[in-house]
């Protein structure tokens, strides 16, 4: 066999191999890691769920009411520690994802984390800006749908303490570079902030990183854990106890 | 490469055809579980996030 037709297998070789690469990547483990990420979701936000009831014991839960200015847990967290679940119904089922401390891979990459928490922003419920990252493709895709959220779309937040309910407001398209997005205010650092936001930053286009995009929403509501999900909810998150 | 690998494989040609198939299986199999995430690891991190990474 000549040197020319044992190169032209070669070379059909590794572009097959490379192709194969990016399907792997792209759907086989990022199908794998989201469902392994949303069931480690679900299984802390019934683990909280239940030591709440195991801490009131039989004491009947809080009657529907105003529950007051939302709780604002410790902003001080080990990176990497899960303190919190996304759930964002328009994400579409066993979208659910733990939401831990940190940025780096270790947490967008992890099998059973996803979704990262800017160190240094706000807290869930907190006056302020709580902005998240996620992957947009692959590894589990914790915003891979974020260009569908329409406008009042609710944002859940689960943490130890209780439920924050927030709405989806607007998108902006940014540059990498654009830390500004992150601010209390967003572009506007020197500003003293008076809404509780959600700012959700991942990749864009799909399957490129050219680009950010990032969706803004504003706090509705917050209830404690003890009062249960929000309506909406109620019936998905009772499928996520085993 | 591929001439000479059809011409290892035993049977006539279906069998053959089979033979090849379950290699294919295999080779992909061994990629999935073993090799792509080994590759992985050692590729450029896809990034997400804004700021200076």
């Amino acid at each position: 066999m000549s040197i020319v037709g044992i190169l032209g297998e070669l070379l059909l070789t590794a572009g097959a191999l490379i192709l194969l690469f990016l399907g792997w990547q792209l759907w086989w483990n990022d199908a794998i890691m989201a469902g392994q990420q949303s069931s480690a979701a679900s299984d802390l936000s019934s683990e909280w769920i239940e030591a709440d009831r195991a801490a009131r014991g039989s004491e009947a839960p809080p009657e529907p009411a105003d529950y007051g200015d939302p709780v604002v847990g410790p902003a001080e967290r080990a990176s990497g520690e899960a303190f919190a679940i996304m759930y964002v119904p328009r994400f579409g089922e066993d979208s659910q994802r733990r939401v831990a401390e940190g940025i780096g891979l270790d947490v967008l990459n992890s099998n059973y984390l996803g979704v990262g928490h800017y160190p240094g922003t706000q807290m869930p419920g907190e006056v302020g800006n709580f902005a998240i990252a996620s992957h947009r493709s692959a590894y589990g895709g914790g915003m891979h749908e974020v260009d569908q959220l329409q406008l009042g779309d609710a944002i859940y937040i689960q943490t130890q303490d209780g439920w924050y309910t927030y709405r989806f407001r607007d998108f902006e398209y940014v540059a990498p570079e654009a830390v500004d997005v992150l601010s209390p205010v967003p572009h506007r650092p020197e500003l003293q902030p008076t809404d509780r936001i959600i700012t959700l930053t991942t990749c864009n286009p799909l399957y490129s990183t050219d680009e950010r995009i990032i969706a803004y929403g504003v706090l509705e509501s917050w209830q404690p854990i003890s009062a249960g999900p929000p309506a909406e909810i109620a019936s998905i998150v009772a499928t996520w106890e085993s | 490469m591929y001439g000479a690998l059809w011409r290892v494989l035993p049977g006539p040609v279906w069998l053959r055809i089979i033979l090849v198939l379950i290699l294919a299986a295999a080779v992909v199999f061994a990629l999935f579980t073993w090799v792509f995430p080994l590759v992985d690891a050692y590729l450029n991190p896809i990034d997400v996030t804004v700021g200076d990474q």
